[in-house]
């Protein structure tokens, strides 16, 4: 090997191990602003964590409070998001995979994609428009039919994914026997695609129970518990907002220690999806 | 039989169609009711209302370029700083790290894509900010204060603040579908590189050279998204809409103006000016979003966005 | 004759199931030695095993020794870069860079380091493309893309992409599997080329193509080296029972 080539083999082989350790780095940081996080909203959340948090309501400053609406307004939005958004988008997705592999299965998969990359607060105002305008106040209803549209193109497309990986022999032996399309749809495909299709909705179920855009001037917020659909309904996120953006001290403790709950709730989910998948692939 | 069959068939058709057609359906109706409710601006102000720089509700004058200017050039700082850190951990989880090492931290960068904006901007309010007020922004200031980015009043609450907290939110974004993109380059491409004589980084370089337009992709995801990120800007930008050179001062983004002031907006002129605010936030975030699939799509990436929500 | 690669006692494991068996064989300088055995026999492992490409397969694993020049490539802190770039694969698919035809030919050159000015870089290129008797049909389109060159070009391209770097080793592993006839005869008669100034190693389908271009063959079968002989004998008076089934069609 000449001098030169001997010398450019070393520059290059510096470069290949700085390269690694920089690679490294960014990964290791990355990992570490996660536990940096996670682990600051535990401590400080536990410091104000209590069952009378869990279950009262917001009070004036000094006397206490807790999310315990906060948290049915956020159960009872995600469950009509769930109620209307699922069971459509489910059938969006089969669709897009059965009968999928045309024109119109190309546009709506594109534009679904492209739905899920809008920002949340577009939906909000959307469904002011709709139904905030005509119904002259904000509701829950307003609230989980913005969390239902967020919901849609995510199971879309995770139902989709989850029937594509059914193999084709099984459709087959199915029809071989003389079953309709639709019964092996029904019976065959979906039961065998069902716990991917679940662990992608709890997924996105995990997602919307973080939003608070789309429900700020929707199902705007409430002081009370409430328990129908048509007056203003308080949430989880709407409330960390509130206390987070308060000017007390007090308001920023509960407002961790909401966090704590909320994002508990969505790290148990995404650890347990983690879990059965993982066990399946 | 058959015939039943048949009937069965056309109903469980109909119905599935009807769902996936209910898709384009509610972004044609997005637009229908955003155009529908911003027609008192749009037709009194036109093209004006972006380009004004003026925006004051009570004196119905409305001009959008300072929270078009606060979203890009928020969007912009995410993008630099994110940008080569998700590239460097995609390259690291995908042609470097031994599989028992990539798979944890791909989860736990996965997780940071979990997080709520909310839970951002609280950290953001209370982490992050006084960081950068305390030690980030006076170690800014005193070494490169002589340029106009670093001067002025250091509060912690700021454009700065935003893009940081908007290139954490977007990392694990990049990050997934630069993996994707990654893993889709054919082994053959690494092992001609490698026979060649080629270090791991080289290597790695050809694999990027063939990546490059679903990388590109994946920015513009990133880029998608920090246009549209609302609560944890909202939080930590400051919301006050001026045009400054200093990324240390208070600025506005267009979806932060519409989450902190649509609620109080009663009278019709002011909250038809958020609409078509808010209409100008979905055409852009939609040909963005668009323009990636179109990129991520051309290298052949199995990713859908679904998998990066 | 000298051996340019002398393997004994070769064991190769992919994870716990074992894909080659106690490999012994010489391979002598300046000379093309095929190997051939029916599919999964193992015969991509065993070539992969001569420029360590199979370091990138985490569960592999090697005992026994490969000497290349004297030297054990696998001995504890061999410069795995340099040994590769002495000893050059040309694959079964042709696997261009998505560049253009120049920067394909030159990538080698450039990292290595081994060009001393723009023209003696251009000089290069252009004798690696000649000698894999490409130069003709590329030199007005060097600047174009090389997905642009048809697969027989393509491959043709890999090669002198490998000769570019001044290997001394050429390892290719049915590098015409996936060509037309007349593409196929192209490549052969360059391996034949080459002899004059590489040692060529090269697996092979194709019993005539074997017997056509190479000076000895290697026969392996599940995993096993049955028969190392001149390519001659093997073809005419094999001592193994199982070569002549193999050879004969017999099987396979
Ligand atoms: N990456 C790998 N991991 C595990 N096993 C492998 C791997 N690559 C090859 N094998 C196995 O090792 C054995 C030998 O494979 P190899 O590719 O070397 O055969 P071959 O003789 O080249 O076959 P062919 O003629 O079809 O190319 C086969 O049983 C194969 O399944
Ligand atoms: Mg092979």
């Amino acid at each position: 090997m000449a001098n030169t080539e001997q010398s450019v083999h070393r520059k290059r082989r510096i470069v290949n191990s700085l390269m690694t350790i920089l690679t490294a780095a960014c990964a290791v940081f990355a990992t570490s602003i996660l536990l940096f996080i996670i682990s600051y909203i535990a401590i400080q959340g536990f410091s104000s964590l209590s069952f009378q948090f869990l279950t009262d309501t917001p009070k004036p400053v000094g006397e206490g409070g807790g999310i315990g609406n906060a948290i049915v307004g956020s159960a009872m939005m995600t469950a009509l998001a769930v109620v209307l958004g699922l069971p459509v988008g489910i059938a969006a997705g089969v669709y897009l995979a059965e009968y999928g592999k045309n024109w119109f299965g190309n546009i709506v998969r594109f534009v679904a994609d492209t739905l899920i990359g809008i920002p949340s607060i577009i939906i909000g105002i959307f469904i002011y428009t709709l139904v905030v305008m005509p119904m002259g106040r904000q509701s829950g209803l307003a609230g989980g039919l913005a969390l239902a549209i967020i919901m849609l193109p995510i199971v879309a497309r995770t139902t989709e994914e989850m029937i594509r990986l059914v193999p084709n022999s099984m459709r087959e032996g199915a029809l071989a026997l003389g079953a309709p399309q639709w019964r092996v749809s029904w019976n065959i495909v979906l039961p065998a695609a069902a716990s991917g299709i679940a662990t992608g909705a709890m997924l996105a179920i995990a997602r919307i129970t973080g939003e608070t855009a789309p429900l700020l001037f929707t199902a705007l917020n409430s002081r009370f518990y409430n328990f129908f659909y048509d007056q203003p309904m308080s949430s989880l996120t709407v409330q960390i907002y509130n206390y987070a953006t308060g000017p007390f001290e007090v308001e920023h403790a509960m407002a961790w220690a909401a966090t704590l709950i909320l994002v508990g709730l969505i790290l148990v989910i995404n650890i347990f999806v983690r879990f059965l998948t993982r066990k399946k692939f | 039989m058959a015939q039943t069959g048949a009937i069965g068939d056309k109903i469980f058709r109909t119905i599935l169609l009807l769902a996936a057609a209910s898709i384009l359906l509610i972004v044609v109706a997005i637009f229908y009711m955003m155009v529908q409710n911003s027609l008192p601006t749009l037709e009194r102000f036109g093209i004006g209302f972006l380009t004004g720089s003026e925006w004051r509700p009570a004196q119905e004058e409305f001009g959008a370029l300072p929270f078009i200017y606060g979203t890009l050039v928020s969007s912009l700082i995410a993008l630099v700083l994110a940008v080569p850190i998700s590239l460097g951990i995609a390259i690291f989880l995908v042609e470097q790290a031994p599989i028992k090492i990539a798979r944890p931290i791909a989860f736990m960068v996965e997780l940071l894509a979990a997080i709520p904006s909310v839970v951002y901007g609280l950290w953001g309010i209370f982490v992050l900010a006084p960081f950068i007020r305390n030690h980030l922004g006076v170690f800014l200031q005193d070494y490169l204060g002589w340029l106009p980015f670093f001067q002025g009043r250091l509060t912690g609450i700021g454009m700065l603040t935003a893009g940081i907290i908007l290139a954490l939110m977007i990392t694990p974004i990049i990050t997934a579908v630069v993996r994707d993109v990654l893993e889709a380059v054919p082994t053959t491409q690494r092992e001609a590189a490698l026979a060649l004589g080629a270090t791991k980084w080289e290597t790695t370089t050809i694999v990027l050279g063939n990546a490059a337009s679903g990388i590109a992709g994946a920015v513009v995801l990133g880029l998608g998204r920090a246009i549209g990120e609302t609560m944890a800007v909202t939080m930590v930008i400051g919301n006050s809409p001026q045009i400054s050179a200093s990324l240390f001062e208070p600025a506005n983004t267009i979806a932060s103006l519409l989450a902190a002031n649509f609620a109080e907006a009663t009278d019709r002129i002011y909250l038809s000016a958020l609409i078509e605010i808010g209409l100008v936030l979905f055409l852009v975030t939609f040909v963005v979003n668009a323009l990636a699939k179109l990129l991520i799509m051309s290298v052949g990436g199995n990713s859908s966005s679904s998998k990066h929500v | 004759m000298e051996s340019k690669i002398s393997i004994s006692n070769l064991d190769f494991f992919y994870g716990k199931a074992q894909a080659l068996f106690d490999i012994t064989l010489e391979i002598p300088e300046r000379q093309i030695v095929a190997f051939i055995g029916p599919s999964g026999c193992g015969k991509s492992t065993f070539l992969r095993t001569l420029n360590r490409m199979n370091d990138t397969i985490p569960i592999a694993s090697v005992t026994g020794t490969v000497m290349i020049d004297g030297e054990d490539i696998y001995k504890a802190g061999t410069d795995v870069v340099a040994l590769r770039r002495k000893v050059g694969m040309v694959f079964q698919k042709s696997n261009p860079f998505p560049k253009s035809i120049f920067d394909n030919v030159a990538y080698g050159i450039r990292i290595n380091g081994i060009h001393t000015s723009k023209a003696d870089l251009a000089a290069r290129v252009q004798k690696a493309l000649a000698d894999a008797a490409l130069w003709d049909e590329v030199k007005d389109r060097l600047t174009t893309s090389a997905f642009g060159l048809s697969g027989g070009q393509q491959q043709r391209l890999c090669i002198a992409r490998a000769l570019a770097v001044q290997p001394e080793v050429i390892l290719m592993d049915e590098p015409a599997s996936a060509l037309d006839p007349i593409a196929t005869q192209k490549i052969e008669e360059l391996v034949v080329e080459l002899k004059r100034e590489y040692t060529i190693v090269i697996v092979t389908h194709n019993m005539q193509q074997a017997a056509r271009v190479s000076d000895k063959t290697a026969f392996f079968m599940l995993g096993k080296l049955i028969e190392y002989n001149p390519t001659q004998k093997m073809f005419t008076n094999p001592d193994e029972k199982l070569t002549e089934d193999y050879i004969t069609g017999r099987f396979g």
